[in-house]
């Protein structure tokens, strides 16, 4: 069968993959650069039944997919800066009562206002830590139009897997391209469904209680087992507890389904990263930049490589560890004062041989941008 | 079906303060539940953060105890994406109309079929007694310890101009009444909205002189009256008390349905 092609925008690309992972319902509300988004399933969702609305501001918008959720549904949302900010207290909600979601937020610069057209990949930390508490969350990245298709259907998957909010992080750059994108067949792509609980009606459902897989199996909203959600602590019925063991044990299994899990949910790249003594570690458009560049630097024999991560929270740090182990020196290319950077820092051997290729005035950091830093790190001048 | 069962025992004893208008508020809907006869599968209460939203774990219907203010926009996801369900909406004048007020709005404007119930106090009881923007001008409140110059809204005139297509008012003093307004609330297609004075003595009866519970109760008696009553219209400073909008429109599930009925025709 021929393949279907299209010549679209990564936000396309990410309303392509949310479709083919079973998107049923989107609440947003509109900000550059994230709007294409909306606009899209507001035309597509319905055409298959599905429902899209556009709600008053960004929370209202984070509170619906969550009901929608709760009736079996999978959702998702859109949004940037502003839009993020908003929506963080109902994300550490979907965070604390485990519901899947999945929020979209194409960065743009910041903080506040900041410029809504310019390219920032400044939410790293925020997408990590911006909602209150300890909790934990998964955060994931493409840097071209087939792999923000595929991590979008990713981010559906390991929402239902883990009971979890999954945070897209795209940028304004990567969202707006335009490039190719090949549509998988059905089925080429695996999707994970609603785990609904097989346990009877009348006998006693514990929606909190975990399977010994670590799962927890649901129960749509208006199917036969009445429970209570609410992201106060609570115990494994939902009812709200103050009772140390059960607070303590809760957050744990919070920080732990994910801590966990980590190599299942790591998702990388490798480019030319065979015997790379220098190695850049990207994500987003700026991947694109650092492969462009080691790219360059292979055809003049320099052992130059990248890795790109897809994956950015939870941080796979033993991952990093490993591939910077035999790099002479260790550059993350990002466009943030350097977010990444200190985690990676942190992760490797030597924090000092890890160097920042940044740029913060809003233009996409260049191939030209990156080899300035490696020919100083290489003492071969400015 | 009695209506003890429509309780969750285990989450008992409730966390109110003896006196409270929040539980006859609760007694009053489970009447209205029980005499229509609505299947408990078929409810959903959405409630936000407050006294009055703790009413959420006492039922056993499906509850959804969210975050303050924001009930509303929790319950219009669970609607639109499961229109067959029905959505009681229980909220504090605080989380109903400061944090809340927007989502208030535009819930109304859109006419969802979604019934909310303002369980005014006329104070933030879970926070210990702060004004609110119903306490209007001249309360005193722990954040007003020199009496209030805030305006306070009216709820019925607010529901009315947002857009609710059936709008009542009624006191805890009149429990019954309250149960007659809410089963036409629930049953009513688009957005209701149900404003029930109830007293906190705790917070606001204490500081305002407004005496104890029983007082307060009484009180409810005394400054309002009903619609179209002789006692009204003698005294039009009282409160009125009755069903002030009643009126169909479509109704927006409704209307979405028919989006993708015509969106699925262009398709094939
Ligand atoms: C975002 C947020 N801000 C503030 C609070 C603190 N808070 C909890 S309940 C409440 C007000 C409760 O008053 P009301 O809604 O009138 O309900 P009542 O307790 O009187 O029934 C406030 C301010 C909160 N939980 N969340
Ligand atoms: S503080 Fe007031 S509103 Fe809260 S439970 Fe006590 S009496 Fe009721």
């Amino acid at each position: 069968m021929e393949k279907s092609i299209k010549f679209i925008q990564g936000n396309e690309a990410c309303v392509e993959g949310a479709l083919y992972a079973g998107v049923e319902f989107f609440a947003g509300y509109p900000i550059t650069p994230s709007t294409e988004i909306a606009e899209c399933l507001s035309q597509r969702l319905p055409e298959r039944g599905g429902k899209f609305i556009q709600m008053e501001d960004e929370i209202a918008s984070m509170c619906a997919i969550i009901g929608a959720s709760l009736t079996g549904k999978k959702v998702m949302t859109a949004t940037s800066g502003p839009g993020f900010s908003l929506k963080q207290e109902a994300i550490g909600y979907a965070c604390m009562a485990e519901i899947p979601c999945v929020i979209a937020n194409v960065q743009r610069g910041g903080p506040s206002t900041g410029n809504p057209t310019h390219v920032s990949q400044g939410d790293l930390n925020q997408a990590r830590w911006g909602t209150h508490g300890d909790h934990n969350i998964i955060a994931l990245t493409a840097s071209n139009h087939q792999d923000i298709f595929s991590i979008t259907v990713d981010a559906f998957n390991l929402a239902e897997t883990y009971r979890t909010p999954v945070i897209l992080l795209f940028d304004e750059a990567i969202g707006h391209l335009r490039e190719k994108l090949v549509l998988p067949d059905e089925g080429e792509l695996p999707i994970v469904g609603r785990l609904r609980t097989s346990v009877g009606k009348g006998v006693d459902y514990r929606p909190y209680l975990p399977r010994e897989d670590g799962r927890l199996p649901m129960s749509d909203f208006g199917a036969e087992h009445r429970y209570n959600v609410t992201g106060l602590f609570h115990d494994m019925w939902g009812f709200p507890s103050n009772n140390p063991q059960v607070v303590s044990d809760l957050l744990r299994h919070l920080m732990d389904k994910i801590d966990n899990n980590v190599h299942s949910i790591t998702r990388y790249k490798e480019h030319y990263m065979d015997g790379a003594e220098y190695v850049l570690i990207s994500y987003g458009s700026s991947a694109r930049s650092a492969i462009h560049m080691a790219k360059n630097r292979r055809m003049k024999g320099e052992k130059i490589g990248v890795l790109e991560l897809q994956s950015l929270w939870p941080f796979p740090q033993h991952l990093i560890r490993e591939k910077c182990s035999k790099a002479k020196a260790v550059i993350v290319v990002e466009m943030n004062s350097g977010q990444l950077m200190y985690h990676v820092k942190a992760a490797v051997d030597d924090p000092g041989k890890v160097f920042l290729s940044n740029r913060i005035d809003g233009k996409l950091i260049t191939p030209a941008d990156i080899k300035g830093l490696l020919r100083i790190i290489q003492g071969r001048g400015v | 079906m009695a209506i003890k069962d429509y309780l969750r025992q285990r989450f008992f004893p409730h966390m109110w303060c003896p006196g409270c208008g929040h539980g006859t508020v609760l007694n009053s809907l489970l009447r209205a539940v029980e005499e229509l006869g609505i299947e408990k599968n078929d409810i959903v209460m959405t409630s936000g953060i407050g006294c009055s939203a703790r009413i959420s774990g006492y039922v056993d219907f499906h509850s959804l105890h969210s975050l303050h203010g924001r009930a509303l926009a929790f319950a219009t996801g669970v609607k639109l994406s499961q229109p067959k369900l029905k959505l009681l909406v229980p909220m504090g004048d605080g989380d109903a109309l400061a944090i809340g007020g927007n989502h208030f709005i535009h819930a109304a404007r859109r006419n969802i079929d979604i019934t909310a119930i303002v369980m005014n106090n006329k104070i933030y009881g879970m926070t210990g007694g702060q004004y609110s923007p119903l306490s209007g001008v001249g309360k005193k409140a722990t954040t007003a310890p020199y009496l209030t110059i805030d305006n306070d809204f009216d709820v019925v005139e607010l529901a009315k101009a947002a857009g609710a297509t059936f709008v009542a008012r009624t006191t805890t003093f009149h429990a019954t009444e309250a149960t007659d307004f809410l089963k036409k609330a629930i049953m009513h297609k688009g957005f209701s909205v149900v404003e029930i004075l109830s007293q906190c003595p705790t917070h606001y009866g204490r500081k305002n002189k407004e005496g104890d519970a029983p007082q307060m109760v009484a009180n409810y008696d005394k400054i309002t009256a009903r619609l179209g009553s002789k006692k009204l219209e003698e005294n039009p400073a009282l409160i009125g008390r009755g069903i002030f909008v009643d009126r169909q429109a479509p109704e927006y599930c409704e209307e979405y349905d028919k989006i993708i009925e015509y969106a699925m025709k262009g398709r094939k």
